[in-house]
This record gives structure tokens, sequence and C-alpha cells, in this order.
């Protein structure tokens, strides 16, 4: 549908609120100028497409890593001034106060704009994250070729 | 100023991406030739309704402030 050479590719790596937020703003753009637009969601960004329950790792490690890094859209936490959480409403409220859509309601309107939400096996698989940890809108589990297939025939690639 | 308008958008009190990404989901619904009113408030939209018209090749027919907000007026393109 979207002619050659019109894509944006962004790679999410953190899973801090405030970048995470500067990657959906910035996709959105794109999706919204009729991009085909397609976020990477890999490590700590793995965070913002997770559901948010406690994941089922079977191992040990997994299973702490998933206490310690429990993930979801509404638990993600600024990368400066996070006081150990509570950061995280202050920027809420902040950012409620001033009317500015909160990441779950970026993150909704990518779906709906039909950005590709991808997820990396390979960190996937460190972080013991299964399918079934993620949201139902993630389209696919990759690896690295996908990703550079798609970012080759990119106009706009980033790394957040 | 004296348009002929299909549609409104009400993005008054919205913030950056969301009067763009309203209208985005809005031209969707739209046939080609007809015209689409958003009205907004934030200043950041008076650079980038242009801009996403430039970027996705519709007509930025023009902006009228008036009290309180801005209505501009975006024409789909044909095709």
């Amino acid at each position: 549908m979207a002619e050659d050479n019109n894509r944006a590719t962004i790679v999410v790596f953190s899973g801090d609120m405030d970048k995470v937020f500067a990657a959906f703003i910035i996709a959105t753009g794109c999706a919204a100028a009729g991009m085909e637009t397609t976020l990477f969601f890999t490590f700590w960004g793995l965070n913002a497409i997770k559901k948010g329950e406690p994941i089922k790792a079977k191992g040990f490690l997994g299973k702490m890593m998933g206490i310690m890094n429990r993930g979801g859209i509404n638990r993600l936490n600024p990368s400066r001034f996070s006081f150990g959480g509570i950061g995280r409403v202050l920027f809420s409220k902040m950012m409620r106060d001033k009317n500015v859509a909160s990441v779950e309601e970026l993150r909704q309107t990518l779906i709906d704009l039909d950005a590709h939400l991808l997820a990396c096996k390979m960190s996937m698989d460190v972080l013991e994250i299964t399918r079934d940890d993620l949201i139902p809108e993630v389209e696919n589990i990759v690896g690295v070729a996908t990703f550079v297939k798609e970012a080759a025939n990119s106009k706009l690639q980033l790394f957040i | 100023m004296d348009i002929q308008v299909d549609m409104v958008q009400d993005s008054i009190g919205q913030l950056c991406p969301m009067p763009i990404a309203f209208l985005a989901k809005n031209m969707k619904k739209m046939e080609g030739g007809q015209v689409l009113e958003i009205q907004a408030d934030d200043e950041g939209a008076r650079a980038d309704i242009p801009a996403w018209c430039e970027q996705t090749g519709n007509e930025f027919l023009g902006e009228e402030p008036v009290e309180g907000y801005v209505r501009y007026f975006v024409r789909k393109k044909v095709g």
C-alpha cells in the first residue's frame, strides 16, 4: 500500500517512560503522515508491550527478573527523577494536567493508525518472556534480519 | 473564511501529536476533494498541520484565528 521508501523503522530499546514517550510520538507522526511505520521492541523496550502481569518464566533468574522488571505500559519509570516509582506518578500527573496523551493512549493511537509492533526474539529468550506475556496487538516475533530488511527500506530509522 | 466544510475536528485542548493523529484518522474517513476543519489551540499545530499536508500531498487551504483557537482547513487529495 505505502509506496516503496515511504517507511519508518524505530527500535525501542529503552524501557524508560520518557524515551518510550518520545519514540511513540515520533512513530505517531510517521504513521499519521501515511508512512508504513514499524516499531521493534527489544530488551528493556519490551516492557512497553508487556501485559504487565508477572511473566511465566521457568528459570529462577527469569522469575526474579520478571518480578524486578515486571513492565507493562503503565509501570515504566522516567530515566531521571525516578525516585523508586514516585517519579512515574509525578510525571503522569504533570502530563495529565497538561492534557498530554499518556504512553498507553499513544500506543493505542499507533495501533489505530496501523503501525506494526514487532518483538525481538533473542531478548525475549534472555528475559524469559513468552508470546503470552505480550499484548495481543504485537504482530510478530522476529530477529535482526527482519529489522535490517525493514530499516534498509526506510527513509527514517531511529534507535531509542 | 468562506469555505464549504464537510467535517469538523475538535482538537481544542489537545497537544502534540494528537491533533495530527486525529487529522490522519479523519482524513481516512473522507472522500477526495472534501474539506476538514480542524479546531485547535495548540501553538504547535500552526506549523504541524501545513507540514503534515506537505508530507502527505493534501492541500492546506489556510487558517483563521478566532477567539481562543484557530480554525485550519485541509482538502483531501483526490485519488
